[in-house]
């Protein structure tokens, strides 16, 4: 039976590890996903988890560590944050081109410089062309969610990727909040055992894993990984929809809220897309045909879904918790509209870089924020990008 | 060594799907299918009157390059052999020289 409890989103996903039970976990404290591997610890030591926990003296090492693991024949898991998970970028694309299906639970915070603590999306953005899958999550219940469904994905034969799921730092991670946990047989058999086809510790078959790869073979291994992102897009919406029967709540590539008839909306990930629902709400009592969409995944990006959500939408913003420092937009908003390009012209866009280093995005915000996409919708030109909720 | 190559099949003229999933590699010894001998920058000579068997030299080998068959040194695996000149320090007896001048004498 499934039960109901209070807790954060980073003792929601540590719960979710505990019932999947990992064979290795390597990880690097660092703020605020640090709690992750405290509580992996004392389940080690309450004797709930017979996991290997392997206190590694850099992110750099947690995922060298987690890559041999994986090849070795084991699940292999990880939790991480900011500069951690920048420490790690040698190794992300190590772990994608060698087909490992690790995962980590990302805690999001933004980078240094200057020096902070709280949640922006700088860090997973920064990973986004490494070949990992990326799932991001709304609340602890989404995170825990997520995690439950991530080796299915991973671990799939036509996907076999490294795969994390993100959710933002402190709002989500340190937030309490009333969560759904499921029965611990149930978790254990919808998750499954891990049986690798090839692993270097077969004593029947021998295998090299990681090889130099010149060029006349390279680009190859490369369209492999472009393939195997692909297919990802289909085995994510079929294990989310066997989450779905299994516990009633549902997942897709992207939720839509009050899209039905809306003329205007907002897209974005994670933590906000609470704060936005309300500041939908607000304004349907106003008669505003205002909606919201949340992406859940962004690796793979999926396309073809945004541009079914989105279609019909006069005007929309594009929320980048991240600046990707293009000069004109964040990932979120060049790549949605390369999505709508051709396929949804008339639905004109601004993209809007907020909530950096843990800046606040508040109901007001985003009232403000579809005040000026009404304007835009009535013809008032706006400038393509630009930053929300900061001083000028 | 199994002495089969698993990855014979493959070659620069394969296409995506028939490369193996992340470039890995099965079976072992494959490495006795590379040729690094292409790259060889000086040649060693073997003089098998000067040479005793004593058998300093084919463990210092890094590409595995020197045959021992019942007890006794070959001459060398030419496929493989860089031409570091680590066996040519170790000999005792002056049974192993270094040159690119031989390389070319002995074309």
């Amino acid at each position: 039976m499934s039960r109901r409890d209070r807790m954060s989103g980073n003792e929601a996903v540590a719960t979710a590890i505990r019932q999947i039970g990992p064979d290795v976990i390597a990880a690097f404290p660092i703020t605020p996903s640090t709690e992750i591997p405290q509580y992996i610890s004392s389940y080690k030591s309450d004797g709930l988890i017979d996991t290997e926990f392997v206190a590694v003296e850099s992110e750099h090492s947690a995922m060298s560590a987690c890559i041999g693991a994986s090849a070795a024949g084991v699940r292999a898991m990880t939790a991480t944050s900011s500069a951690g998970m920048a420490l790690m970028y040698e190794l992300l694309y190590v772990a994608a081109s060698d087909r490992l299906p690790i995962v980590m639970a990302a805690v999001n915070r933004a980078l240094t410089g200057p020096i902070n603590i709280n949640a922006d999306h700088s860090d997973s953005m920064g990973a986004r062309d490494s070949g990992w899958i990326q799932l991001y999550s709304e609340n602890a219940q989404e995170a825990y969610d997520n995690m439950l469904m991530a080796h299915r994905i991973a671990e799939h034969p036509d996907v076999l990727l490294p795969l994390m799921v993100c959710q933002d730092g402190f709002i989500t991670s340190h937030a309490v909040e009333n969560i759904v946990i499921e029965d611990d047989e149930l978790v254990k058999s919808f998750v499954g055992e891990y049986r690798p086809e090839k692993y270097l510790l077969n004593p029947r078959e021998s295998l090299g894993v990681g090889p130099y790869s010149v060029s006349a073979f390279y680009m190859e291994i490369k369209r492999q990984q472009f393939e195997a992102m692909s297919k990802a897009r289909a085995v994510v919406a079929a294990v989310s929809a066997e989450f779905s029967a299994l516990t009633g709540r549902e997942y897709g590539m992207l939720e839509k809220y009050r899209m039905d008839d809306a003329d205007l909306a907002v897209l974005l990930m994670s933590s906000s897309a609470g704060t936005g629902k309300d500041a939908v709400d607000r304004l349907r009592e106003k008669g505003v045909k205002a909606g919201l969409v949340k992406l859940r995944v962004f690796r793979p990006f999926p396309e073809d879904d945004l541009v079914e959500a989105l279609k019909d939408v006069k005007a929309l913003g594009i929320m980048d918790k991240s600046d990707g420092f293009s000069g004109c937009g964040g990932p979120l908003g060049a790549e949605t509209r390369s999505a709508l390009y051709g396929r949804a012209d008339g639905v004109k866009t601004v993209n809007y870089v907020y909530g950096l280093g843990g800046r606040d995005a508040r109901v007001e915000d985003f009232e403000a924020l579809f005040e000026e996409l009404g304007r835009l919708r009535d013809g008032e030109s706006l400038p393509r990008c630009r930053h929300h909720g900061m001083r000028e | 060594m199994s002495g089969k190559n698993l990855m014979e099949k493959i070659t620069p003229a394969s296409g995506w799907r028939e490369l193996t999933v992340g470039a890995a590699v099965y079976g072992e010894g494959n490495s006795v299918f590379f040729n690094t001998g292409e790259w060889r920058s000086e040649d060693p000579a073997w003089y098998a009157d000067k040479c005793r068997h004593c058998l300093l030299c084919f463990p210092v080998c890094p590409d595995s390059s020197i045959p021992v068959v019942g007890g006794k040194r070959r001459d060398f695996d030419f496929g493989h052999c860089k031409g570091c000149g680590i066996c040519a320090k170790v000999c005792p007896f002056g049974a192993i020289s270094m040159s690119a001048a031989e390389k070319e004498a002995a074309k």
